[in-house]
């Protein structure tokens, strides 16, 4: 028997819980009636006038609410992003001109950029000085952020080695998945491999190195490494890569070359900060050895970049390196 | 220069050093590195915090050999100062809260990427509070994103699967706007360091000049900014990714990411924009009114939640509503307001959320009301942490939480009517809907009633989680009592902040 007293009712507000629960339990729906059936309809309307008001909205929202609710959430949403894209596109047309003399982005930043990075950076790629060097910080932020995005995408598709007997997965729900098999390349492809791979390696040291006097530099050059490993364990499987780039490979170069550029930078930061002279030789501007610290970080952010391309390709296609 | 000022620089980029060693360190190693860099960057932070208290000033540090408009730099106030040592704190006391379902909760090879991703959050949230340049903002903002994604995900389950996936749209969402409004300025003022741009968007707002660029831009950010801190309507990812995330991710994410992003903002409109043409724009009146109906709808939204973990977001959504409400206020007061919230907020979910790790544990590993009854009594130090932390939420004095009310209504009564009418009835309903909620989950967490099934628990303490919990109760209390000297420092911080 239900007791109705005061303190029961305060007491079963208090318990939250069981207080919800009776609230929130929402009336069944007569499944078992045949209500298509034309002469069971005086039923199911005798039914519904019967029910409370709330009730009978209550089955409305859950049964015919939602298709309701899903036609205007498309109609919203087309609406939404045709309003964003016009508005956009009109405050474009007020902004200045992209490139013209007057536009804003011309002025005493840029022109000392342009004028004096030769004599300051010692880099006659004026990009690879500004951002590795003006703007040193922001870009050691950057490589940190593919850092990051890789360790993501370690921790979500990474399977475990102990998964893994002899090469072959051996939890049987990843049987037959596409990560379980080499890749099975024809001939052509693998004479174009042999061709390509050693010359995208060797370009791509090209442009690492020669990123303090010419276009390129660590992200691009790294973009081209990782290229050609990816090319190479598509024509030739995993294992000739793994051979020479396995997990533990993965892991040391791209600690070395984190650790590597963050030092490099913090003593940069601390010496520049400081006022005193950091001792470090610019070079002859031209050379492959100049712009100071800037080859360093170079070579560092370029093999990081090779090494979380191809660590992109490898989890994505079997789930490991 | 003294060493100690170079102490910010060190914190953010160490603390990304020691997130590369933790990712290749096994799972131990990295706790013990990880907590240790913890430690050592609370204690620089504190340290920095005193000197400026002493120095009475804000000092700039170049990062590198350049000077501002050509080189990055750092400013570090007063302001600054207290959030880097209150959020390193709270780190260190989340993950110490949470170590034992760290361990639980990821797989045992992945173990070492979760302290990876706490010290790159951390070495983003340092770069937040103490950045002077928009561009690098963005950057870390990005890291910030990627890593409290990562924190969700790596309690492997398909629940935590589907909640990353729909923060991680709906942040890069805000990154996208966030982004778009950096490049529109930068295009219209040709600066990324913040008082360079304060100085041509006076000039440009005087000359009238691209008022509607300029209208947008600020929506921009707003948008961008409050789709990434879950303001009113755009929190739907947050109860899922906070609900489903492992306790010490609950209580990061809640406590600390919202927050940087805020902070962001606020630097956004104090440093940038400036208080008057945030007012002529009328954007703080959105912002007032979203902060509002965050307020109210936000504790509805908790009210209706069977789920304590999700109660608990829910109320975080309400919370930071009263942020943005402080922010919205257009008045130093109300900067006031908003400021001791992220701090009193920043002490206070935590420790909720680490207390609702510790119910979980002796109950199972349920988390619904239901099977909660009387966790109190199984584990009584995170009942006293949880009725702390509810006391503070309601807002009873001695309390962090009580501050909070307190410095905002101060605000509402130097605002015009309406606004003060609007002001007061939110703090008002607000904090009855909080009583009716965390009142009857404290007495719930307390009674007898429970069915028996897990009568005979009892909580296993390990010195971590035991001390976790002293800690917060002793921390949220010292705010409390302390509370007068914490809003005279943010006070002196504010005024430093914009100047």
């Amino acid at each position: 028997m239900k007791n109705n007293s005061f303190r029961e009712k305060l007491r079963r507000f208090v318990d939250y819980g069981s207080f919800r629960e009776e609230e929130l339990k929402l009336p069944r729906s007569p499944e078992t009636l045949d209500t298509d059936n034309p002469e069971n309809r005086w039923l199911t309307t005798v039914q519904n006038s019967e029910k409370p008001v709330r009730a009978r909205l209550a089955k409305w929202f859950t049964h015919r609410g939602v298709q309701v609710f899903d036609n205007l959430y498309r109609v919203a949403a087309v609406f939404i992003c045709l309003t964003l894209i016009s508005l956009l596109l009109s405050v474009v047309s007020f902004l200045p001109r992209f490139g013209g003399a007057d536009n804003p982005a011309v002025n005493e930043v840029e022109e000392r950029y342009v004028s004096k990075a030769i004599e300051e950076t010692g880099t006659t790629n004026a990009v690879a000085g500004m951002i590795s060097a003006y703007r040193g910080f922001d870009t050691l932020g950057e490589a940190h952020v593919l850092f990051v995005a890789a360790c993501s995408v370690i921790a979500l598709l990474r399977v475990d080695p102990s998964e893994r007997k002899h090469g072959r997965l051996v939890d049987p729900e990843l049987l037959g998945e596409d990560m379980d098999y080499e890749p099975n390349s024809d001939l052509i492809l693998r004479k174009a491999a042999k061709l390509l791979v050693p010359l995208a390696f060797i370009f791509g040291l090209y442009v690492i190195l020669n990123g303090t006097s010419s276009p390129g530099g660590g992200f691009s050059g790294g973009a081209l490494i990782g290229a050609g490993l990816i090319l190479n364990s598509v024509a030739f499987g995993f294992q000739r890569t793994e051979r020479f780039f396995g997990d533990e490979m993965y892991h040391l170069v791209k600690t070395a070359c984190l650790t590597v550029y963050a030092l490099l930078m913090a003593y940069f930061i601390y010496m520049g900060a400081n006022g005193f002279d950091d001792h470090v030789w610019l070079g002859v501007p031209g050379n492959i050895i100049s712009g100071g610290l800037i080859l360093p970080i170079n070579v560092a952010v370029g093999f990081e970049v090779a090494c979380t391309m191809y660590c992109f390709y490898a989890l994505f296609r079997k789930g490991g390196l | 220069m003294e060493l100690v000022q170079s102490f910010p620089f060190i914190t953010i980029v160490f603390s990304l050093t020691c997130g590369v060693f933790c990712a290749v360190l096994r799972g131990n190693r990295a706790r013990t590195l990880c907590l240790s860099w913890l430690t050592v960057t609370f204690l620089m932070s504190l340290s920095v915090l005193l000197y400026t208290l002493k120095s009475d000033g804000y000092y700039i540090y170049r990062m590198g050999k350049w000077n501002a408009p050509w080189g990055n730099e750092i400013r570090v106030g007063v302001l600054e100062a207290l959030m880097a040592t209150a959020f390193s704190g709270v780190m260190l006391l989340s993950v110490l809260g949470g170590l034992n379902h760290i361990f639980e909760d990821c797989e045992a090879e992945k173990t070492n990427l979760y302290f990876t991703m706490i010290s790159l959050l951390m070495s983003s949230l340092f770069a937040l509070i103490y950045t002077n340049d928009l561009f690098t903002a963005y950057v870390f903002v990005e890291i910030n994103t990627i890593a409290s994604c990562a924190l969700v995900m790596l309690k492997s389950s398909g629940k935590t699967l589907v909640a990353t996936t729909r923060y991680l749209i709906m942040s890069l969402l805000g990154s996208g706007l966030f982004l778009l409004g950096i490049v529109m300025l930068y295009g219209i003022t040709g600066e990324l360091l913040m008082e360079s741009i304060a100085e041509k968007v006076r000039e440009i707002f005087a000359s009238g000049e691209y008022s509607l660029p300029l209208t947008v831009i600020i929506g921009l950010f707003s948008v961008g900014l409050a789709v990434k801190s879950a303001l009113f309507p755009f929190h739907s990812w947050l109860p899922d990714a906070h609900g489903s995330a492992t306790a010490a991710s609950s209580a990061v994410l809640s406590g600390l990411v919202l927050k940087g992003y805020i902070i962001v903002l606020i630097k956004i409109f104090y440093r940038i924009f400036g208080l008057s043409v945030i007012v002529s724009e009328r954007v703080s009146n959105f912002l007032f009114l979203f902060g509002f109906l965050a307020m109210i709808l936000g504790s509805v939204g908790a009210l209706r939640e069977r789920d304590l973990k999700r109660m608990l977001a829910y109320s975080s959504v309400a919370q930071v509503g009263y942020i943005y409400a402080g922010l919205g206020m257009h008045s130093q007061a109300g900067m006031v307001a908003a400021c001791v919230q992220i701090l009193a907020h920043a002490v206070t979910k935590p420790m909720l959320f680490i207390a609702a790790g510790g119910f979980m544990d002796v109950s199972g590993g349920n988390k619904d009301m239901a099977s909660l009854t009387g966790a109190g009594r199984r584990d009584p130090l995170g009942g006293a942490a949880f009725t702390v932390g509810a006391m503070s939420m309601i807002g009873i004095p001695s309390f962090a939480g009580f501050m909070t009310k307190f410095t905002l209504t101060q605000g509402a009564l130097q605002a015009h009517t309406p606004l003060m009418i609007m002001a007061l009835a939110a703090i008002a309903v607000s904090t009855l809907l909080n009583a009716l909620y965390y009142i009857p989950a404290v007495f719930t967490l307390f009674s007898r009633r429970d069915d028996g099934k897990y009568a005979g628990v009892r909580a296993r303490y390990t010195p971590s989680y035991a001390g976790a919990t002293v800690a917060f109760i002793l921390l949220n209390l010292g705010f409390g009592v302390f509370s007068q000297a914490i809003v005279d420092a943010v006070s002196r911080g504010l005024a430093m902040f914009g100047a």
